[in-house]
């Protein structure tokens, strides 16, 4: 019999929830590291009793946890995440230059194959790598030596590295997303790295479709089709079928085509889900209505999911992180809001209840579905 | 043996309750309880002081004898009181708001 666990990060905590394949009776364990911002919890698809969470703080910094059991218990690893070499300087807001320095993990990928084996993706922007279950980090330090890297600069919520993809058909290609400086892709195990934007127009910038400097949000690749990548910008989704050479906007239909969260369906490739947002100034749902769209066509074509979403006076978001899906035959979809709900559905998505109503805001939603 | 109080945060991270009491070789100033208390419980690595520059972190500040030596030296000597064990030294999360 399958279970599923969802882990989620939220401001203040994090929460572990679970069910069996119904989806409809949910357990929810914590918070736990009360009172600290969890960025994202994840857990390895080689171990699924393996878990890493980022936590960090204002007042005390990045720590790194580590779960064995599935997140009953949890243990502190190193949380020491020092740039290579000279870290030199990225622009800042107002154009100039500014001494990259580490902040925070926003994001944590498990290796596909190696429980001891993860990636962190940071702010200020850069990738890590442990190769001992999070007793040491190292950077991967030729993405941020990109030529373009002293060019980069921070979107509103800092430069953030969110988005790391391992490629399962190629164990050297890796995609990774930052803001604001665009995709980037390597296919040699993280020595170097291209950029990978071509066919982004982002009216925001100078040049609108210049090589580094895209907002990019969110990437997501179904596993079975490792060369077809789905993007939601700042504006715009997008969508690529080699690898990122090159984008085609699939935006169609949608209210907005701005948003934050995408994410693929587990056995349908070409079926996929976005949360439009109204607006870079608003960050909550057009009419005060919380509809994600889903897309069986791979873009272009949207159809409105609204049952058991509200649709009056809804004006939360959901963030880049906070959208996953689970594998069982009827493909589960979840996601989180700033508004404290987490809301699931056991049906890709034709029908909605929430798993949880009032936890602090949601920064991130994983989901394992576990035999 | 120097009395260290620290915020209830670090100490869930250190897995410790109440105040610690730490043994500090040579002078006690910031500086070496701080090397002593990150030896002995090394999770609070970072927390404190910045890993590579062991510069305090902005929203931490160090009390002790109803004074604020966040500012002075970290390798300043530690008052009288606090080295006898009469006061402790107090690690303390600034009141700075947030959401």
């Amino acid at each position: 019999m399958s279970n599923v666990r969802v882990l989620v990060g939220t401001r203040k905590g994090a929460f572990v929830m679970t069910s069996d394949a119904k989806r409809q009776q949910w357990d929810i364990s914590g918070p736990h590291f009360g009172g600290w911002e969890i960025y994202h919890v994840k857990g390895s698809p080689a171990d699924p009793n393996r878990l890493y969470a980022s936590q960090s703080s204002g007042w005390f910094g990045q720590m790194i946890q580590r779960s064995n059991d599935g997140g009953k218990t949890w243990e502190p690893v190193d949380n020491k995440f020092v740039y290579e070499g000279e870290p030199g300087t990225h622009q800042w807001y107002d154009g100039t230059p500014h001494p990259w320095a580490f902040k925070r993990v926003w994001h944590l990928e498990p290796s596909l194959t190696d429980p001891e084996t993860v990636y962190a993706g940071v702010e200020d922007a850069a990738l890590f790598r442990t190769s001992d279950g999070g007793k040491s980090w190292q950077e991967l330090p030729g993405l941020r030596q990109h030529g373009t890297g002293s060019g980069w600069q921070p979107g509103a919520g800092g430069m953030c590295l969110h988005t790391i993809i391992l490629d399962p058909s190629d164990p050297k290609r890796i995609f990774i997303a930052i803001s604001a400086a665009g995709a980037f892709r390597t296919d040699d195990g993280g020595v170097t790295w291209r950029a990978i934007n071509r066919g982004l127009r982002s009216q925001y910038i100078p040049d609108p479709d210049a090589e580094v400097g895209h907002c990019v949000h969110h990437i997501s690749m179904h596993p079975r089709r490792p060369g077809v990548l789905f993007m939601q910008k700042h504006w715009d989704v997008m969508r690529s079928d080699n690898a990122g050479d090159n984008w085609r906007e699939v935006s169609g239909n949608l209210p907005t085509d701005f948003g934050f969260a995408l994410d693929v369906h587990a056995h349908e490739p070409e079926t996929i889900y976005v949360v439009p947002i109204k607006s870079d100034s608003e960050h909550y749902p057009p009419d005060g209505k919380l509809r994600v769209y889903r897309s069986r066509t791979g873009g272009d074509e949207w159809e409105a999911l609204t049952n058991g979403l509200p649709q009056r006076d809804c004006y939360v978001n959901v963030l880049r992180d906070a959208m996953a899906v689970d594998s069982l035959d009827s493909c589960g979809v979840y996601f989180g809001t700033t508004g404290g709900q987490v809301y699931a559905s056991a049906d890709g998505g034709d029908n909605w209840a929430p798993i949880a109503r009032d936890l602090p805001a949601v920064l991130s939603v994983e989901v394992q579905t576990l035999s | 043996m120097i009395r260290v109080v620290l915020p209830a945060h670090l100490r869930h991270i250190a897995g410790a309750t109440g105040e610690l009491k730490l043994e500090v070789e040579g002078q006690a100033t910031v500086r070496s309880v701080l090397d002593a208390l990150e030896a002995a419980y090394p999770a609070l690595r970072g927390t404190i002081r910045d890993h590579v520059t062991q510069q305090r972190r902005p929203f931490v500040r160090f009390f002790a004898c109803e004074e604020d030596l966040s500012h002075d030296s970290p390798d300043a000597p530690l008052p009288a009181a606090v080295v006898s064990g009469a006061e402790p030294l107090l690690i303390v999360g600034a009141i700075a708001g947030g959401f």
